[in-house]
């Protein structure tokens, strides 16, 4: 049982409002640098960056991070996830970094990134940009961008789909199934 | 994801499916070790320790930065500061060892077998990292992600083995792990240096190292022991390098893109001349480096799986 | 005080008996031995009811360590004898390489004065070839002999020195007693543990070749063709000294050999996990060799089964498998073990307590392993179908270091006497 919260459409329209946000805030693409955090924020970080192009003329630098060997549940015997690389390929020093990713939910991912991002240099800001705030935050974070603010039950399950992952772009909300 | 074995004893029982996790996760991991931190904080709280019988400068290293820059806390104790040369058996130093909780004991003696000795009397996973003649499984699958990261495909691939086989663990993992990802093995050396029957592991056998080069996409030159010609098996280093030392000429048999490895330290001019070690094909360096993703990767696979049972 | 053992088949190949017999023991002897049902019961004949049992002499295991003097912690004269019993033997030949090395009169009467002391099987001491088991100098055979010992060894290891291998072959031949080998060429097998081949290879553990066996039975048989005297293969293991035997034998040479059950029943596969009870000297070799042993077995080459008992404890055996001492417990095992023999129809039941108690017997020229009127009543009964599983840890020896931990077999010893004594019965029948 799920329904659609945002369509193809919809996804579109906030990534561009995003990366005007972004380039707004931070007068224009000079200084900034996005990250997405594996895997969905990877895609978004992409979208954004080819959007920021489109409107600034400008290729920013971008990096992927997999945020597994910081993650703060790593000893409770969850399932092990595959680790993937992280792709740093520049310097954080003086730059505003975007953290990109698809969901903001408990913060807890955002807090393993940040930590992850701190070990490769000193940014002069991180930022954070996120498709869907669903709110149920356990720590103090908050996104400096977010697509769509979606009040949600803990116990339902929001999906990002994105097609370079999925096949298709969409946002749906389900039930929890065990 | 879950390798199929709670301890690394080795190469012979793993998987296909678990080198390859292992390989890919190394290959993740190669990239802290080229940060300005090399530390991540996976293993923050757990405890590594180091349980050396035998001196090792480089393997033991190896471990100890792999388990430190996943944060863990990494304890070494060698064979001379350990009880054992107080009389304190093996398995009595392992389990007093247990007692204060580590979460992997990494092992090494100089007897066969030693490291599946020790695993039927302690629960913490266990690593080997050399016993005896018998397995050194961290070495042989380092070298696998050496050679895969420049041939990309494991599969087909070609090896002659040169050197002591005989007393080998290098060569007994390799031989093991290279056959389970479909690799071909040869083994070259003087008869004296082959053990005995090694044919029926499916290897074949060269006492001719300029022939057994010719086709082969990859040359694992071993360490020749000094003392193994006060054993007879030699008549001398000089003559063994004669016919076994990996010289530019010997080489111009091979195919271009041959890959040179040798599991370290080098007896430079013995079985491998130093512009071949120094040479645009030798990969020696880049095996060190390979090491500590290597250990990274099966420690985080292990313990990984050791935490897979919550109380 | 009669005992009648009645209802079993009696097996006695020394008088060539195999049938329905009830035997009557008068004190320490053998009074009658009749068909079934002869001979009469009364109320002071004690009664041991043999049904769907063997009965035969008790096992005679001519080559066995004990440890006294010297390494009681892994076994004494007493709790060896006790797993002798246990196994169905009532005689045993000890050897001499205790601490001090059963080279010299007083040891040996040490070991007999035990043995009495024990009171349970019959024990024949083994003395040293060399003094101190040294390889250097000849013991004092004929003290020796004189003291009790039934043949000379240096067992454990081999007399490597031809010369006094020589010297050692002409002296025995004036007290007529057997010099029994150990057959390795240590050159070959120095920091061996195991048989070389596939397996060592792989464990990556030191070999012993099987050469190493061949060569020293090859050089002890030319001995033999110049010195005479006996010569007795401990332990054969490899299927090669056991063609050099037979072609020995066919020449009409004076020697001899035993095999021990490891090595018809267990091949160097054993070992892949480093299992220390698999280590033992000479080593468990391949399967080949297994399979020219039991033809050995079947053609006659080999002429006696024995069982190498050597007790080790936990101390010595738990480590690593170079390190760990050569040997296993064998006395409460071999029957079984023979049996399996019978089950693969290498030899015959008859052949099996051939091997165990008369061929042992005549070889080393003692009184024992038959059935005979008048002869000690040493006798074995033991049901050859009972099942059951090897645990052990409910041996009777002080050692429990045996590879056959677990295994199924068939075979159980249900009753040993000695001299008319009940020594051993089984707790559950």
């Amino acid at each position: 049982m799920s329904s659609t919260l945002l369509n193809s459409k919809d996804i579109s329209r906030a990534v561009s409002r995003i990366s005007h946000e972004i380039l707004e805030r931070n007068h224009g693409a000079g200084n900034i640098a996005l990250v997405g955090i594996r895997t969905r924020g990877v895609v978004l970080s992409q979208r954004l960056r080819e959007k920021i192009k489109e409107i600034e003329g400008v290729t920013v630098d971008h990096g992927v991070l997999d945020i597994t060997l910081y993650r703060d549940d790593l000893a409770d015997g969850i399932h092990k996830p595959e680790l993937k690389k992280t792709e740093i390929a520049f310097a954080l020093e003086g730059k505003h970094i975007i953290l990109c990713d698809d969901v903001l939910f408990t913060g807890r991912t955002i807090r393993a990134a940040i930590d992850a991002l701190m070990d490769f240099g000193r940014p002069s800001s991180v930022q954070l940009a996120v498709l869907i705030d669903r709110g149920h935050r356990e720590l103090p974070i908050r996104p400096d961008y977010v697509g769509k603010n979606i009040p949600t039950a803990k116990s339902k399950r929001v999906q990002v789909l994105l097609a370079e992952e999925d096949d298709e772009d969409k946002v749906i909300i389900q039930e929890q199934s065990n | 994801m879950a390798l199929s074995t709670k301890n690394i004893l080795g190469t012979k029982e793993l998987t296909q499916s678990d080198i390859l996790q292992i390989l890919d996760t190394a290959d993740s991991f190669k990239e802290i070790s080229t940060r300005a931190i090399k530390k991540v904080p996976a293993l923050r709280g757990k405890t590594i320790i180091n349980l050396f019988f035998e001196p090792s400068t480089r393997t033991r290293t190896s471990f100890e930065i792999a388990g430190k820059r996943l944060s863990a806390d990494v304890i070494n104790i060698s064979g001379s500061t350990s009880s054992t040369v107080k009389g304190e058996n093996l398995i009595d130093t392992a389990r007093n060892l247990e007692a204060m909780s580590p979460d992997i004991l990494v092992v090494r003696h100089h007897c066969s077998g030693a490291a599946e000795l020790l695993s039927q009397f302690v629960n913490s996973p266990i690593i080997n990292a050399g016993d005896g003649a018998h397995e050194h499984p961290s070495q042989a699958l380092l070298d696998l992600l050496t050679i895969r990261s420049h041939k990309g495909d494991l599969k087909g691939l070609k090896v002659a083995i040169v050197g002591d086989v005989s007393h080998s663990r290098v060569a007994r993992s390799n031989i093991r792990a290279m056959q389970t990802m479909g690799m071909k093995v040869r083994v070259v050396g003087p008869p004296p240096l082959i053990p005995v029957e090694i044919e029926r592991l499916g290897v074949e056998v060269s006492h001719n190292l300029a022939e057994a080069i010719k086709d082969v996409d990859v040359i694992m030159v071993l360490r020749i022991q000094l003392e193994r010609q006060n054993q007879g098996l030699l008549s001398s280093l000089r003559e063994y390098s004669n016919y076994f030392c990996l010289t530019s000429e010997t080489l111009a048999q091979a195919q271009d893109d041959v890959l040179i490895i040798h599991p370290g330290p080098v007896n430079r001019g013995i079985e491998i001349a130093l512009d071949v070690m120094e040479g645009p094909r030798s990969l020696i360096l880049d095996q060190v480096t390979n090491g500590v993703a290597i250990r990274m990767a099966l420690f985080y696979l292990l313990l990984g799986e050791n935490n897979a049972n919550p109380n | 005080m009669q005992t009648l053992i009645k209802n079993g088949q009696v097996i006695d190949p020394a008088n060539q008996i195999d049938g329905p017999f009830d035997i009557l023991i008068d004190k320490r002897k053998i009074s009658a031995i009749e068909p079934r049902g002869k001979i009469p019961e009364s109320k002071n004949i004690s009664v041991i009811d043999a049904k769907d049992c063997v009965v035969a002499p008790g096992f005679c295991d001519m080559h066995v360590h004990f440890r006294e003097p010297g390494h009681e912690y892994k076994e004494t004269i007493e709790t060896g004898c006790a797993s002798a019993v246990a196994g169905g033997f009532s005689t045993v030949a000890v050897m001499p390489n205790t601490f001090p090395v059963n080279d010299n009169h007083s040891i040996t009467e040490l070991i007999l004065s035990q043995a009495k002391k024990t009171n349970l099987a019959n024990v024949f001491p083994i003395g040293a070839i060399t003094k101190g088991l040294k390889g250097e100098t000849l013991s004092d055979m004929g003290e020796l002999k004189e003291a009790g010992c039934i043949g000379y060894s240096d067992d454990g290891k081999p007399v490597m020195d031809s010369e006094l291998m020589r010297r050692a072959l002409e002296y025995s031949r004036m007290f007529d007693l057997p010099c029994i080998q150990h057959s390795e060429i240590l050159d070959l097998t120095r920091e061996g543990c195991m048989n070389e081949g596939i397996i060592s290879t792989e464990l990556g553990l030191k070999g012993m070749p099987v050469e190493a066996e061949d060569i020293m039975v090859f050089r002890d048989i030319c001995l033999l063709r110049k010195t005479g005297g006996r010569l007795h293969v401990a332990h054969i293991s490899s299927g090669g000294a056991v063609e050099l035997v037979r072609q020995a034998k066919a020449k009409g040479l004076p020697v001899t050999c035993e095999v021990a059950p490891h090595h018809f029943t267990l091949t160097e596969e054993a070992c892949r996990n480093y299992d220390t009870n698999t280590k033992m000297s000479p080593p468990l070799r391949t399967h080949e060799d297994l399979e020219l042993i039991k033809e050995g077995l079947r053609d006659g080459t080999i002429d006696i089964i024995a069982t190498d008992h050597a007790p080790h404890d936990v101390a010595d055996k738990q480590m690593e498998f170079s390190k760990a001492c050569f040997g296993i417990v064998g006395l409460e095992t071999a029957l079984p073990l023979t049996l399996k023999m019978v089950d693969e129809k290498v030899i015959t039941l008859q052949k099996a307590v051939d091997l165990l108690t008369h061929q042992p017997s005549r070889l080393f020229n003692l009184d024992k392993g038959s059935l005979g009127v008048g002869k000690d009543a040493d006798i074995v009964i033991f049901n050859p179908k009972t099942q059951y599983t090897i645990e052990p840890e409910k041996f009777k020896s002080r050692s429990k270091n045996s590879p056959y931990k677990g295994w199924k077999v068939r075979g159980k010893v249900l009753h040993t006497l000695v001299a008319g004594k009940t020594v051993y019965s089984a707790d559950n029948k």
